[in-house]
């Protein structure tokens, strides 16, 4: 599903991001990317959003090589792949239901099947009641939700998630979390890049280390399953 | 709030351009009136026969330079002389009464296509046969010929300039709508909009912009038009017939298609290549 071969990546300013990341997830996994600032989890998500290209490397996402993907068949790779960020992301000046049909707008969804899979998606994160509030008016935890949601709409089989619960208590953590879990059993692949330890003790899923660019280790806990589909 | 300013700016810019266009039809059509007053004119060698004045006059009628001639005999010459020098003493002209002092002066007056072709048809005039001598009003000509090159060059330079203003104005527009709108842009991309998903927004506001910007100058151009050409020729119908104006007809005939093209034109160039420029998508 995702496979990545010897990636490298150098910025312009000189800063070295990865170092030779050699990686494979399956098809259902839920992994953890785990290491400090400047460790390379935020560049690794970049890349597979095709955001940046390598420098050196190949990335297979969906079996489709990235390194040779064209510019204008990007648009239709990320239709694949869901992601939700620290801070959300939402668009502050329409509301929940605005925010995630806007997501399928923005595929030329018809209305009718938007007027079907929202309220949906609404009741998978838990808030089908909130479907006229303002991002400004919910919590954090609702506002992740919310972008959970938006993520989903378009049926990616793939989630990123850079950091989610980095603006969010433990308890709204929990949660979110949770429901990544749920999303996962239902058969999307979910990459969480994180640097809660707490929340990856708690979850008992594959765990990738990494330290300046490389992988330090990669391992599964005790007690971890993979859901396939 | 901000396409309405983009709106404004771009109204006045049209506007302008309007009022320059206006300006210079104008002059052009007063230059273009002036002109085909300016004339040649030939006479013939002594006692040369009708038939052959005919047949030079045939001749320069049929040269691409000429619009219009017109041959005055020798009697009307004489008369119109009259008229002007013993208008109020007619006797002294009563001493010529059996003998026109001006028998040799039939000559034709001819009317130009384009002031500017003056030299090369008084050089032709000078070579045929039969003709005595060319009057020629070079220093009109000139005056015309390089006034008609200023507006032109004039025109030309504003136009240009304006354009410049109105095509910055949106692409100014169009930056800061981008980068109001930078999060919305970046969500759609990581969603997976296509390309021309992400730009018909913009496209369509930067041409809905110069539809309205030009639609608006274009209706108060019409009126204020229409009021300033009645008012001269009411007002000063001395100069009505030095101040030829257009009629707004004919003016807006020219200038409504060219001031909608222009804002449309700019309104969707001006935001299609900030877009390529700002846009990575």
């Amino acid at each position: 599903m995702i496979d990545l071969q010897n990636v490298t990546k150098a910025y312009s300013t000189g800063v070295q991001a990865l170092n030779g990341i050699t990686l494979h997830i399956d098809k259902g996994e839920f992994v953890f990317i785990v290491g400090d600032s400047g460790s390379g989890k935020s560049t690794l998500i970049k890349l597979l959003l095709k955001e940046l290209d390598p420098t050196s490397g190949t990335i297979k996402v969906n079996g489709v090589n990235l390194n040779k993907m064209k510019r204008r068949a990007v648009p239709k790779y990320r239709r694949k792949l869901g992601v939700v960020f620290q801070d959300f992301r939402l668009l502050k000046d329409r509301n929940v239901y605005e925010n995630i049909a806007f997501a399928q707008r923005v595929v030329i969804t018809p209305s009718k099947q938007i007027r079907k899979n929202v309220p949906m998606m609404l009741s998978l994160v838990g808030l089908a009641e909130k479907y006229k509030s303002y991002p400004k008016q919910l919590s954090g935890g609702e506002q992740q939700r919310v972008a959970l949601a938006r993520a989903l709409v378009n049926q990616p089989n793939i989630l990123l998630a850079d950091e989610p619960t980095g603006n969010l208590d433990p308890k709204n953590s929990k949660e979110i979390m949770k429901l990544l879990e749920t999303i996962n059993e239902r058969g999307t692949t979910v990459v969480v890049v994180t640097h809660n330890q707490e929340i990856v003790d708690q979850m008992k899923k594959r765990v990738v280390a990494m330290h300046r660019g490389v992988i330090i280790s990669d391992e599964r806990k005790a007690g971890y399953t993979q859901h396939e589909n | 709030m901000f396409s309405l300013a983009s709106v404004a700016t771009m109204s006045a810019c049209i506007f302008l351009f309007g009022i320059f266009f206006c300006i210079i039809q104008n002059f052009q059509y007063m230059v273009k009136t002036a002109e085909q007053n300016v004339a040649v004119t030939v006479f013939f060698e002594k006692d040369l026969p009708q038939e052959q004045m005919d047949a030079i006059g045939e001749k320069i009628l049929a040269r691409d330079e000429v619009s219009d001639i017109h041959f005055v005999s020798a009697d009307e010459t004489w008369e119109a002389y009259q008229k002007i020098y013993f208008e109020e003493r007619p006797e002294l002209a009563e001493g010529f009464a059996e003998d026109n002092p001006l028998a040799n002066h039939a000559h034709y007056e001819i009317y130009l296509t384009d002031v500017a072709l003056q030299g090369s048809l008084v050089e032709y005039l000078e070579s045929v046969e039969g003709i005595r001598k060319v009057n020629k009003s070079a220093e009109i000509a000139d005056i015309l010929t390089n006034f008609n090159m200023l507006i032109a060059y004039v025109s030309v330079a504003i136009i240009i300039l304006l354009l410049c203003v109105s095509v910055f104005l949106i692409s100014n527009t169009v930056t800061i709508g981008i980068a109001v709108r930078k999060e919305e842009i970046a969500i759609m991309k990581l969603i997976g909009a296509t390309n021309s998903f992400v730009k018909a927004p913009f496209v369509v506001e930067g041409i809905l912009i110069g539809l309205i910007g030009a639609s608006i100058p274009l209706g108060l151009l019409y009126y204020l038009y229409t009021r300033l050409t009645q008012y001269v020729a009411g007002e000063f119908n001395i100069l009505t017939g030095l101040l030829q104006f257009l009629s707004v007809d004919e003016m807006f005939r020219i200038l409504l298609p060219v001031g909608l093209a222009l804002g449309v034109g700019i309104g969707f160039f001006g935001s299609f290549f900030t877009l390529r420029k700002h846009l990575k998508v």
